[in-house]
């Protein structure tokens, strides 16, 4: 028998993470670490950090090149099969655009700045959980990349995607939510992305989207979502720990992390808005409703979570009342933003049949039959006119959160919220209170945003027209934009199906 | 008061005997079942034991290979070679 037991858990990952750093002498710490104190939160002692999965290096090898192993072979059989023809209809893959276009360079963006933080914290601990969730990101951009190339191969607005998305007006939105959290300290960085978006609210963009591609056929995206997925426990951990690390260290934290939970809840919020209209409307088989999935993942959860941070005086978000009265609105509003503009965007929309609106009334028994089905009738009448309805003129955006202003008020779903601050002799526009007051409390930050609308009619976006502008954003004309129905995309989607109904009458 | 801590898995072969493991377990475990993937819901507590998973599948199962069928949790976790527990205090 061997003398010596083998390690535990517990110690292996107090080897690798304690008494191996040192104080610096050649430089004072202040020199080495300069943006670990200007956000004013104060550490007294690192190594109370502890990750609870106790991941060492050697296992996160090990977990990782397994989960590699597994993606990269059902991406060769993807491709050998030809499972774009297994999806349940090529409107479907307009999500995945989405997906692409805007989710897929924040995976890049937040492997960069995982990096820096991994550099920049003082403590052992909490750097090399920032360092495997870097090298997490910058794998999910990869196996993104790589098997959504798959679906580029046959369907529109998914080859330019890392141009559109730095130019683009609708991209702008996650754009500029990764932008402002990249630019603040590091502290507030992982309060940003790992508590209020991966512990809070990523469940609600990868789980019910994750399981609405399995739904619907789309093989590649459940492939590399639950790949992705299976690391975000570690991140959500890493979200939680960090919270609960800068609570435990020193009270005088508290109200900067309450300011970060409010500031980051809302804006994460209105991001997902976007991913409560490809679940109700881009959908062909619906798993959940937004609503139904923002009872379960934030009502529910976030309730249990905030419950138990109550215990270091932390409340739950401001605003999530709003948020709550707004569930039974926002994926609508979004879809209509989309539906007028669809001529200006990479990817399609279209007339939603009456089977998919007895499901939406269905979920939405308060508001859709009053508020939002005569809408889309209307625009159904139009279309089959043969005036098909796009919105010719630009809308005023939030100058927060970059979104058009289509959001109601929180007590009126008739009304558009219109709110806006004064500064130096301009006013600012914000779609709700919630975005009014993060700008109020950082006005020098956000002034400074990239409103795509304002470029535009500044001329700096490729010219006057909406056509010159559409080709400095690299889309292709006549392909990428427009209604589905007449689209390249419908036309090859048709024959293929035409071939299938030809081989089923055969049999 | 009581939370539900919650655990989703992808629905595979490689997870089924874990969440076998966790309704016996946790008699007051909730399963549901979606598209691709099982949620578990458990009033305050949940735990995976190594040894039932092992049992199941007739080899010594390490905790951290959950890292390979998990898709998201909800509570506060704490793993050692023995078990996996999810907890609110």
């Amino acid at each position: 028998m061997p003398a010596t037991k083998k390690l535990g858990l517990k110690q292996k990952y107090a080897l690798m993470t304690r008494g191996l750093d040192w104080e610096t002498t050649y430089q004072p710490m202040e020199k080495v670490f300069p943006y670990d104190q200007f956000e004013g939160i104060k550490v007294k002692n690192w190594d109370a950090w502890e990750d609870p999965f106790r991941l060492t290096m050697d296992a996160y090898w090990k977990i990782q090149a397994e989960k590699e192993r597994k993606l990269y072979a059902v991406i060769d059989s993807i491709s050998q099969n030809n499972a774009q023809l297994g999806i349940t209809d090529a409107r479907y893959i307009n999500a995945v655009k989405i997906f692409i276009q805007g989710v897929t360079p924040l995976e890049y963006q937040a492997h960069r700045h995982f990096a820096h933080v991994a550099r920049h914290l003082r403590g052992v601990g909490p750097r090399i959980a920032a360092q495997m969730q870097s090298l997490d990101e910058l794998r999910h951009a990869q196996t993104q990349i790589h098997t959504i190339s798959h679906y580029n191969k046959f369907f529109d607005g998914m080859h330019d995607w890392q141009h559109m998305h730095d130019r683009v007006w609708y991209l702008s939105v996650p754009k500029s939510f990764f932008d402002d959290a990249v630019t603040a300290g590091p502290f507030e960085f992982l309060t940003a992305i790992s508590f209020s978006f991966e512990y809070v609210l990523t469940n609600l963009l990868f789980v019910p989207f994750m399981s609405g591609a399995a739904y619907n056929g789309d093989l590649a995206t459940v492939t590399f979502g639950f790949s992705a997925q299976s690391d975000e426990s570690r991140h959500m951990t890493l979200g939680l720990e960090v919270v609960k690390f800068i609570l435990e260290q020193d009270e005088a934290n508290l109200p900067i992390v309450q300011r970060w939970i409010d500031k980051w809840f809302w804006r994460g919020y209105r991001l997902l808005s976007l991913v409560g209209m490809m679940m109700d409307y881009m959908l062909p088989k619906k798993v959940m409703s937004w609503a139904e999935a923002w009872e379960m993942y934030y009502e529910e959860q976030g309730g249990a979570l905030f419950a138990d941070l109550g215990r270091y005086g932390i409340r739950p978000p401001k605003h999530e009342d709003v948020a709550r009265k707004e569930k039974d609105r926002i994926s609508h509003e979004v879809w209509a933003i989309f539906y007028n503009y669809t001529h200006a965007a990479a990817f399609h929309t279209w007339d939603i049949d009456d089977e998919h609106m007895r499901w939406l009334s269905e979920k939405y028994p308060k508001t859709f039959d009053q508020l939002y089905r005569p809408r889309l009738l209307m625009w159904r009448d139009m279309a089959r006119a043969g005036k098909r309805f796009y919105n010719n003129a630009l809308p005023q955006l939030c100058n927060l959160c970059q979104i058009p202003m289509a959001f109601t008020e929180p007590d009126d779903p008739t009304t558009i919220c219109f709110r806006s601050s004064e500064l130096g002799g301009d006013r600012y526009h914000f779609c709700s209170d919630g975005c009014k007051e993060i700008f109020d409390q950082e006005p020098e930050k956000f002034v400074q945003s990239w409103l795509p609308v304002h470029q535009i009619f500044q001329g700096n976006c490729g010219g006057a027209s909406v056509e010159d502008v559409l080709k400095w954003y690299h889309l292709n004309l006549g392909a990428d934009n427009l209604d589905y129905a007449g689209s390249p995309e419908q036309k090859m989607w048709d024959q293929w199906m035409a071939g299938r109904h030809v081989a089923q009458a055969a049999e | 008061m009581t939370q539900n801590v919650s655990i989703t898995l992808q629905n595979t072969p490689d997870a089924r005997p874990i969440t076998e493991a966790i309704s016996e377990d946790n008699p007051k475990a909730v399963v549901a079942n979606y598209p691709s993937m099982i949620k578990i819901d458990c009033p305050n507590r949940l735990v995976i034991r190594a040894d039932s998973v092992s049992k199941k599948i007739g080899r010594a199962w390490d905790t951290q290979e959950i890292h390979l069928s998990l898709i998201t949790l909800s509570g506060n976790i704490d793993e050692d070679e023995g078990q996996f527990v999810l907890a609110w205090k």
